[in-house]
């Protein structure tokens, strides 16, 4: 495996994502025919795809997949996880020789729950809660063992990338064996430092997974905000600091999803000017509070977690994203051509607007362990939304729910 | 033994006093272009130029020249210049003029050589090997005269979260946060007291703070009067001396700065000489016309962190906790750790003032020779308070040494919330940097409150000139902003990924964390 030390990785790629409302699993082939008709996007530097739903057998436990240069940085993460963790299971992931893909490192996934006992104490100080505690394992492992990443630490789902075209990566990790009811996938054109293994997309933390096309112009001032917060940046791309900045805002801090959107591409302050109250002091605590969060520079991201799937672009659009909508499945990707090689007649298609997430969350009680983040506490309806006024988006959602 | 003593007693013998010998300027006057008008006479606050009525021609005594240059500013036939005096000491590396010159100053008076301005050696100024990034094919620049380009910044300390309910489908604030201070542009006027400079340029800088949404300070001198209408513009200032500070004028501004110590003479109080002290200044501080205003070293009730506690919490109970608390510190050696204990202590902003920040008087020691430059101070600082992941708990602030809108920007990128700026708005309302600011005699009536001489600079121009130089500034800034992709202050804030070093050794990267060009 060839690794390179670059500082920061700017890419400019391709994106595509789908996902079922009533969590019908979808066939690994449908988004590798996707994000393959981006092929002009990537430049066989680094591909990857997230797949939610495709350890029904271990849904309880978190799953690591992990990514070692040599068997030596494996033992270490072993060493770690047999002491950190009740491992249930482990095994190698499954790949297949691919013609061009040449030396790749060893992927192994481990299914594990946390074991809050003896010297861990030491890493989970103080947290009670589940997800924190792998959070602050992932980072150990990350930062303290050299060669070897947890590329994905999320419940029932996992990432599989590295350094090639996404057909090749596909056949390598074997992905039209598996079906999801969410998929990202991402097609990589690093323009700055030649890709590595780990520095392609997805990036995930927990059950967060980002793709990303884009430069975030902001990355100093996101990295340094996250690491007051515990969070390291590992794996030396901007795209890093999404994954971590959604696990802050939203699982930690309990934000309702619209408004961490929010937070990463917020409106201007004349337009918050112009706001009538409440919104205007929410929109301009946001903006406050969570200034050093803004996700600044041209990107399109699509970012996914066990109960739904999210797009959102910058504050001034600079970079594509299309979605679409066929019944109970919704499509989100760089071109419009990447949705319809794989959904030709979509009921609708449309360009989100800069700074409006377009929201998609399965309905309730699909899936075991769901989260859903819209609407904060008291209502978790799902469905598709954009910024502009919430009286607005209520209106939106009474019609989805007719 | 006491010589002074000695002396008085013998008869007086005139005795010579080398420091006049040896002018710094020499006054030049093209006798062709010289209608011998006088005005230089008048201009001139220093009594440089005379008139020899025998011989009907002008006079000048260069060693009364402090190069102020307003004699050939005002001169109306251009016939005056002001070099620098041509007679020269033997070359020497080590003893240069500068110390020669000094020497006789004591040996002549036996005081405390008194400097004003801001550090005047040369040491590394980091601000100069710093470079700025931009944007190229990755990612496109942004134009701030198409695009919104944002500087709003909020001051105040930010809590950890955003707390929201929902009610009648519309999300609410849990907590009222706040109080906040909202700056249209993260450049504020630094405290210079009104005596130390004139109620002119007060009233052109606290107008100018009101049209550019800003802060002014007003030094420890007090509030006049006129001035209590900019409250929403105005930093009221509680130093050591605690002059014409009551209720009212703590109340008066959106924040108060209790000034442990400045840039420019770290560990020593301050000094407006009584000459300086007329009656509209007497008002203001609530001190006799003519007394010496001495601001002690310490604040006596500021002994310890602890101490400071309290005075940040009896201001904040005095103001009814509707007023922010800045707390304002020399850059020195333990910089980091003081601010760390500042933070915890409840300021709600802390001021650094580096070695190179200003002043109107200052001990020469201490000006040149005290404290640590802003800019490795700012970044051990900002660096820190995220270590201890206290930086949000409270803004940074910092001023001394701040020339450009590229130096605000650098700031920024290495931590700063905003900064202040007190030199370049004296500079732009004409001051020359010839550094007598003590003397009261400001011949362009700026740091001065002689009556006669306050006329040459009146409110207006002084408002136009400075409201002039901060819009420049901020449109640079949005400039330099766009040209690295970012159409908001915020995602520079702390983002030393935008900074690059040109010529800096590896301990002054890593204390500032900043790449060398070309990593």
């Amino acid at each position: 495996m060839e690794i390179f030390i670059p500082n920061k990785e700017i890419s400019g790629c391709g994106l595509s994502g789908v996902i079922n409302r009533k969590g019908e699993l979808i066939k690994g082939e449908v988004i590798i025919e996707s994000i393959c008709c981006q092929m002009d996007r990537g430049n066989g530097l680094g591909a990857g795809y997230a797949a939610y739903g495709i350890y029904p057998e271990f849904a309880e436990h978190y799953c690591l997949h992990v990514m070692a240069d040599t068997k030596k940085a494996l033992k270490e993460v072993e060493e770690i996880l047999a002491h950190k963790c009740y491992l249930v299971h482990q095994e190698k992931i499954p790949t297949r020789p691919v013609p061009g893909i040449t030396s790749p490192p060893r992927f192994y996934r481990y299914f594990v729950k946390p074991r809050y006992e003896g010297d861990l104490r030491e890493i989970c100080e103080g947290t009670p809660d589940e997800d924190d505690y792998m959070v602050r394992l992932v980072m150990k492992i990350n930062r303290d063992v050299p060669g070897a990443y947890i590329i994905s630490s999320g419940r029932n789902m996992g990432a599989f990338k590295g350094v090639g075209f996404p057909d090749q990566i596909a056949e390598f990790f074997r992905l039209d064996e598996y079906s999801a009811y969410i998929w990202t996938a991402h097609n990589r054109f690093p323009t700055n430092t030649p890709g590595w293994w780990g520095g392609a997309h997805p990036f995930t933390i927990l059950d967060w997974s980002i793709v990303h096309n884009g430069e975030i112009s902001s990355y100093g001032t996101n990295r340094r905000y996250l690491e007051m917060f515990g969070y390291h940046c590992t794996l030396l791309t901007d795209t890093e600091v999404v994954a971590y900045l959604l696990d802050l805002l939203i699982r930690r801090h309990g934000l309702p999803i619209e408004l961490a959107c929010m937070a990463l591409a917020p409106p201007f302050w004349e337009e918050i000017d112009r706001m009538e109250e409440p919104e205007r002091s929410v929109c301009t605590a946001i903006r406050a509070v969570y200034g050093p969060a803004m996700l600044n520079g041209p990107f399109a991201i699509l970012f996914a977690y066990n109960g739904g799937l999210v797009g959102l672009n910058d504050r001034v659009k600079l970079r594509p994203l299309v979605a679409a909508k066929k019944g109970d499945f919704y499509y989100m990707a760089s071109e419009e051509a990447a949705i319809r090689a794989i959904c030709p007649d979509p009921d609708e298609v449309w360009c989100p607007k800069a700074g409006e997430p377009v929201i998609v969350e399965l309905e309730p009680d699909t899936i075991p362990n769901q989260r859903s983040y819209l609407r904060g506490e008291p209502f978790q309806i799902s469905s598709p939304v954009c910024r502009i006024s919430l009286v607005e988006e209520e209106e939106t959602e009474e019609e989805e729910e007719a | 033994m006491n010589p002074q003593k000695e002396t008085k007693a013998k008869p007086k013998r005139k005795k010579v006093q080398f420091s006049k010998l040896y002018p710094d300027f020499y006054i030049e006057r093209d006798w062709d272009k010289c209608i011998k008008c006088k005005l230089c006479i008048r201009e001139c606050t220093y009594e440089a130029h005379g008139w020899d009525d025998k011989r009907e021609t002008l006079t000048e005594d260069h060693s009364k020249c402090v190069g102020c240059h307003r004699c050939e500013a005002t001169c109306p036939t251009g016939a005056i210049v002001i070099k620098h005096h041509p007679s020269r000491f033997r070359e020497h590396d080590t003893w240069k003029p500068w110390f020669i010159k000094n020497v006789y100053k004591q040996a002549d008076t036996g005081g405390v050589l008194l400097s004003a301005t801001g550090c005047a050696v040369p040491f590394r100024n980091y601000w100069d090997h710093l470079v700025l990034d931009a944007c190229q094919v990755t990612n496109p620049p942004i134009d701030p005269l198409r695009e919104p380009m944002e500087l709003r910044t909020y001051l105040g300390p930010k809590p950890d979260k955003v707390e929201v309910v929902l009610e009648n489908g519309k999300y609410h604030l849990k907590q009222k946060p706040g109080p906040w201070i909202k700056l249209e542009v993260p450049i504020m006027f630094a405290a210079m007291s009104y005596g130390a400079i004139s109620l002119h340029v007060h009233q052109g800088l606290a107008r100018a703070a009101k049209d550019l949404g800003t802060l002014y300070n007003t030094g420890e001198g007090g509030l006049h009067a006129s001035l209590y209408e900019y409250g929403s513009n105005t930093v009221v200032q509680c130093a050591s001396g605690r002059f014409g500070l009551h209720v009212d004028y703590l109340n008066a501004g959106v924040a108060i700065e209790i000034k442990i110590g400045q840039g420019a003479k770290p560990g020593i109080g301050g000094h407006l000489p009584g000459e300086k002290v007329t009656e509209e200044i007497s008002k203001t501080r609530m001190i006799p016309v003519g007394s010496d205003a001495i601001s002690p070293a310490p604040h006596h009730d500021i002994y310890s962190i602890e101490d400071l506690r309290g005075l940040i919490y009896a201001l904040k109970e005095a103001t009814e906790y509707k007023k922010l608390v800045f707390v304002k510190i020399a850059a020195v050696h333990n910089a980091p750790a003081i601010a760390s204990g500042i933070v915890r202590a409840g300021a709600d902003a802390v001021v650094l003032c580096g070695l190179r920040g200003g002043t109107g008087a200052a001990p020469t020691m201490f000006r040149d020779y005290v404290g640590i430059p802003i800019e490795l101070a700012l970044a051990a600082v900002d660096e820190r308070l995220r270590q201890e992941g206290i930086r949000h708990w409270a803004s940074l602030i910092v001023s001394g040494g701040i020339r450009c809108s590229a130096d605000v920007v650098k700031a920024i990128a290495l931590g700063a919330d905003a900064v202040y700026i007190g030199t370049p708005a004296l500079i732009a309302v004409g001051c020359t940097m010839c550094g007598r600011c003590f003397t009261g005699k400001c011949p362009w009536g700026i740091a001065t409150n002689n009556p006669e001489l306050i006329k040459r600079l009146d409110p207006d121009t002084a408002y136009e000139k400075i409201y002039n130089l901060v819009h420049g500034w901020a449109h640079e800034i949005q400039e330099l902003l766009g040209a690295m992709g970012l159409n908001s202050i915020e995602s520079l804030r702390g983002n030393r990924d935008k900074l690059r070093a040109v010529g800096l050794n590896e301990v002054e990267l890593r204390i500032l964390g900043v790449k060398h060009a070309g990593e």
